[in-house]
């Protein structure tokens, strides 16, 4: 049985066991040391936001008005705000805005954006025209400006902000997942799988859809690093999550009030933004070289 | 060539009402009443219903959304944005004062971070490897990494606060007082040019790496050129097209950093304006501003898109 099997698949060249590519895939993604370093930081984000309550020195909500805005000292690892609050557990606390906006938003727009995308891609024609033509408009106005208008209409808080930024960034997606479908529908295994009559809605979900995937994954690594930048943005300009929340962009804003008193409640989250994107990005980076080298430098 | 211009206009044109069709519907989303707010302000006794139904007439709130909508358009088409619900000026003043300003940073940083960019791309495509590269590659990342609100306020606390060498607040024009104008610009400038010129330098670079490696560009090198006529003439030339791309997709992210800068640096711009407009429900403004806004997006990438043709005649459009 085994071998007429064999017999059967020897005109084609045989798949590389699974194993292998994961492990050529692991050595590639490892290589660089400033992936392993955004490895590791985004792994600890995510245990820190996870595990925030356990992991947080104080409670972010608790005021000590005794205490305001006092300097870094062993209790207050990163000192306290205007209204006692440490400010170090607050930048923990923070990390689940960041973690729960960047990973929603980005799903809701990637599904959304790439949906769009299959359906322009795969019909093409008058449906490509109506679809690509709506995107081209949304992408006509600057991301963080469509941003702040929705969440400003729709209300503010994270819910909105997320809807916010999950249609804002809508275009990105579309954009590329249109340019995939469009090259992969001209396959020779899209036409033989229609000719053995199957479904259009077949062939765009089985068919097209995963072989449009590995730029897109690529892509979307690197966009969760923009999407917690306009998050930061956000609510840097008041809009997002509903105070005493902590949420680093707010952070910086409430910080900047009081820049020359105690500098340091302004930078500590600003640099906590930083570091995650810069980490987001290094994996996009090293993702990239693995999936697709054909990739490396593009994206 | 003609036709194509032609054609593209049409799409622009195409896309534009489409853009005012999307933010007008947004805006009619908005929950709250604003000629409610509007009369409450003005007010603050208690007004009749009459006075309410006077009142949603003279902004011809009463009439159907797709009527507003095509009023809308209609003023547009003879320069009038309509009126701002709270502080009845018209729209049009509104933006008449704010739009130079933005134009003014926006092309300044866009310039900036280019004329840099570029050839410090160029410089770590050629030195791939040497120290220089592996410098500004790392600069380029933490470029579009730092949030560019957060590098406002570090550069307003070290060079504003800390050695008081720049003014941190405002914005003079340059025809009033020249020195104080480029001094009060530096920090706005350098933040909003932080994202296009790292995005332009790891794109000059991968372009250039890309083209480097071509039969051409060693053909030229074995011909006996020299250096620097290897890497300008023949290896820009083709290097440059993905760098006009981004370069014209550069233009709504710096704007869009407006937004965020120039209520960091109190810079009386569209940016700002949107963003109190906002906070104060004010909606004609902000259906203004994401026109005049849409409008430079759309010309801007109309531009870039001709530009093509000019700098690569390969590219023919059908």
């Amino acid at each position: 049985m085994f071998k007429r099997k064999k017999e059967v698949t020897s005109d084609y060249q045989e798949a590389p066991p699974r194993v292998k590519t994961f492990q050529y895939f692991r050595r590639v993604f490892f290589s660089r040391g400033v992936v392993i370093f955004g490895f590791f930081v985004v792994v600890l984000f995510i245990i820190v936001a996870i595990f925030a309550p356990l992991i947080s020195p104080h409670d972010p909500y608790e005021q000590d008005l005794d205490n305001v805005m006092a300097k870094p000292s062993f209790q207050h690892w990163l000192g306290t705000d205007t209204v006692g609050r440490d400010t170090l557990s607050r930048i923990i606390y923070g990390s689940r805005a960041s973690l729960m906006v960047g990973f929603v938003a980005l799903g809701l727009a990637a599904g959304i954006g790439m949906s769009l995308g299959l359906i322009a891609g795969y019909f093409g024609g008058i449906v490509h025209a109506v679809i690509m033509r709506f995107i081209d408009a949304l992408m006509t106005v600057p991301m963080i400006l469509l941003a702040l208008t929705i969440a400003a209409v729709l209300g503010g808080g994270l819910t909105n902000v997320i809807i916010a930024l999950g249609i804002a960034l809508i275009p990105t997606y579309a954009r590329l997942m249109c340019g995939q479908a469009m090259a992969i529908k001209q396959n020779d295994y899209v036409t033989a799988v229609r000719s053995i009559g199957a479904s259009n809605l077949v062939i765009m979900i089985r068919h097209v859809a995963p072989n449009c995937f590995p730029p897109l994954i690529v892509m979307m690594t690197m966009q969760i690093g923009i999407t917690i930048l306009a998050e930061a943005g956000l609510s840097f300009l008041g809009i997002g999550i509903k105070p005493p929340g902590a949420a680093w962009g707010a952070m910086v804003s409430e910080g900047y009030r009081y820049l020359t008193i105690s500098p340091i409640l302004s930078f500590a989250p600003g640099l906590a933004i930083m570091l995650v994107v810069f980490a987001f990005n290094m994996i996009g980076d090293g993702l990239r070289d693995a999936l697709d080298p054909r990739l490396r430098g593009t994206l | 060539m003609s036709a194509y211009i032609i054609r593209r206009l049409f799409m622009a044109l195409v896309v534009l009402i489409l853009a005012t069709f999307i933010v007008f519907i947004i805006m009619r989303l908005l929950p709250g009443d604003p000629i409610l707010l509007y009369l409450s302000q003005d007010a603050y006794s208690r007004f009749t219903p009459e006075e309410l139904a006077t009142a949603r007439h003279e902004f011809g709130l009463d009439k159907p959304v797709v009527l507003q909508y095509f009023d809308w358009l209609s003023g547009i088409l003879h320069g009038d944005l309509g009126k701002s619900i709270f502080k009845s000026t018209q729209v049009t003043d509104e933006i008449k004062d704010a739009l130079p300003i933005t134009l003014y940073m926006g092309l300044i940083a866009w310039l900036v971070s280019h004329v840099i960019a570029i050839p410090a791309g160029i410089i770590c495509a050629v030195k791939r490897g040497k120290w220089i590269d592996t410098v500004l590659t790392v600069m380029a990342n933490i470029g579009i990494t730092a949030p560019q609100f957060w590098v406002g306020i570090l550069l307003i606390y070290i060079f504003g606060l800390y050695l008081n060498w720049l003014p941190i607040y405002g914005f003079v024009s340059p025809l009033d007082d020249l020195v104080l104008s480029i001094r009060k610009i530096i920090m706005p400038v350098f933040c909003l040019s932080l994202i296009p010129l790292s995005g332009c330098v790891r794109q000059t670079r991968s372009a250039m790496l890309e083209v480097i490696r071509q039969d051409y560009i060693r053909t030229a090198w074995s011909k006996g050129l020299r250096g620097r006529a290897v890497i300008l003439r023949h290896a820009l030339k083709n290097g440059i097209i993905p760098v006009v791309t981004l370069a014209g997709m550069s233009i709504p992210i710096i704007i869009g950093g407006q937004v965020l800068i120039e209520t960091v640096f109190g810079i009386p711009g569209m940016g700002r304006l949107a963003v109190n407009a906002l906070f104060s429900r004010d909606y004609a403004i902000v259906q203004g501003i994401v026109l005049v806004i849409a409008v430079l997006v759309v010309v801007c990438n109309l531009i870039v898109d001709i530009s093509y043709s000019w700098i690569d005649p390969r590219i023919r459009y059908d």
